[in-house]
């Protein structure tokens, strides 16, 4: 494999962790003021926030690797969305506060046993974002298993709601964990992680979880969805559009 | 410029710290950037410019780009032409960093310190407590209640 395509599958791999945070930072930033409760407001705010952080340092580390000057905000504000990468489970709808809670959920466990796995990778660049992002994923799995639990062994209402909204969500799941050429050259290269170790990690503690709110597991079904890949459903543009137009409309306006 | 001596360095270097006591974290404005462990490195290069290494808190925290600001425009303010200020992401920084002066100013405003056991009120010492919110008005906090003095108060997390 020659260098260059090397630097493009490093590039992409970055940039796919980078998009799948923003992504979802973006659709947690439109809760602010709405959420059901001052507490909640401030939970999911701050969570955005982290991911945020995480993804503005993930988006200037790519750009790096690209080499070819482009910054954070080029690559968030000017990119179309074909070429946003993110998992497609985090482009859904915050829907009710089960679904955007189900869907915090199913990242957390993911993006935790992910993050420290690529903690040791050998992009020191990436491993030092990967570190620190650590503890700030353990306090967004606490918060939202808390929820998961206060929603699953609460009411018959919420019980079944939260249920509803895992069935719903549960195959976009089945993304995250799916190796394509880009992750296995990464991994091979001591730079990826491995997702099926991820995986494992993930099973458990969304089976504990989910026990413990007496709520059940889904069952897995075939998919076909590539968000990191490109392909994305109807609700990808929509987020792009809130997110971009004031940088489309005024290209390099400042605070 | 003519080259700083070995010895100047050394001052300088001393004289950059003294200066980076008096930059207060834009939230909590009772603690200095040094009481919170957020200085990684002064460097002094031989032409005299002062490179300082910075620990971001959280990675989104918005105080972050206030305290780098404020950085360099305290020590342009002391004469410093040439600041650079690098962000070091390794090794994380952790509240372990928060020196005694800082836990101590922490708990006089009104914040329990970081701790790893029991979250004990900072208005009446009790260990009584209850978490009311894991997040709280900034990232770094998270809210609890006294449930003897019955009142409420932030905690900074263990991070």
């Amino acid at each position: 494999m020659n260098t260059a395509q090397a630097g493009r599958s490093h590039f992409t791999y970055v940039l796919r962790l980078a998009d799948t945070n923003l992504v979802l930072a973006q659709r947690l930033g439109e809760l602010i003021g709405h959420a059901p409760a001052l507490e909640e407001d401030l939970g999911l705010g701050n969570t955005a926030l982290d991911l945020l952080g995480q993804a503005r340092l993930l988006l200037t580390h790519a750009g790096t690797i690209e080499g070819r000057g482009r910054d954070e905000d080029t690559l968030a504000y000017f990119r179309n969305e074909d070429e946003f990468v993110n998992a497609t489970l985090v482009e859904q709808p915050n829907g009710d506060f089960g679904d955007t809670i189900a869907r915090q959920f199913l990242f957390d466990a993911w993006q935790l046993p992910l993050y420290e796995r690529l903690a040791t990778s050998g992009d020191t660049g990436l491993a030092a974002i990967a570190a620190k992002g650590v503890k700030e994923v353990r306090y967004h799995l606490r918060y939202s298993s808390g929820w998961i639990l206060r929603l699953g062994d609460g009411t018959a209402e919420s019980h079944a709601r939260v249920q509803g909204s895992l069935e719903r969500l549960w195959p976009f799941t089945a993304e995250l964990f799916h190796a394509d050429d880009i992750d296995r050259e990464m991994r091979a290269a001591g730079i990826g992680a491995d997702l099926d170790a991820v995986r494992s990690d993930w099973e458990r503690q969304v089976a504990a979880t989910l026990a413990e709110a007496t709520l059940e597991r889904p069952g897995d079904r075939p998919w076909r969805w590539f968000g990191k890949r490109g392909e994305h459903g109807e609700h990808l543009g929509r987020v792009l559009a809130q997110m971009q137009v004031l940088q489309r409309a005024h290209p390099g306006a400042r605070w | 410029m003519n080259p700083v001596m070995e010895a100047d360095v050394t001052a300088i270097e001393a004289d950059v710290r003294v200066r980076l006591a008096d930059v207060l974290d834009p939230e909590i404005p009772v603690l200095s950037i040094v009481d919170l462990g957020l200085i990684r490195h002064v460097r002094v290069a031989a032409n005299g410019a002062v490179e300082v290494g910075v620990s971001p808190t959280y990675s989104g925290c918005p105080a972050t780009s206030v305290i780098k600001a404020d950085v360099e425009q305290t020590l342009r303010r002391g004469g410093y032409g040439e600041v650079r200020i690098v962000d070091v992401l390794a090794p994380p920084w952790t509240t372990e960093w928060i020196t005694a002066e800082g836990r101590s100013k922490l708990h006089d405003y009104g914040i329990a310190p970081p701790s790893a056991g029991p979250v004990a009120c900072p208005q009446c010492g009790s260990l009584s407590t209850t978490k009311l919110s894991e997040f709280g008005s900034t990232p770094c906090k998270a809210l609890y209640r006294c449930m003897r003095c019955l009142e409420p108060f932030d905690h900074f997390k263990c991070l």
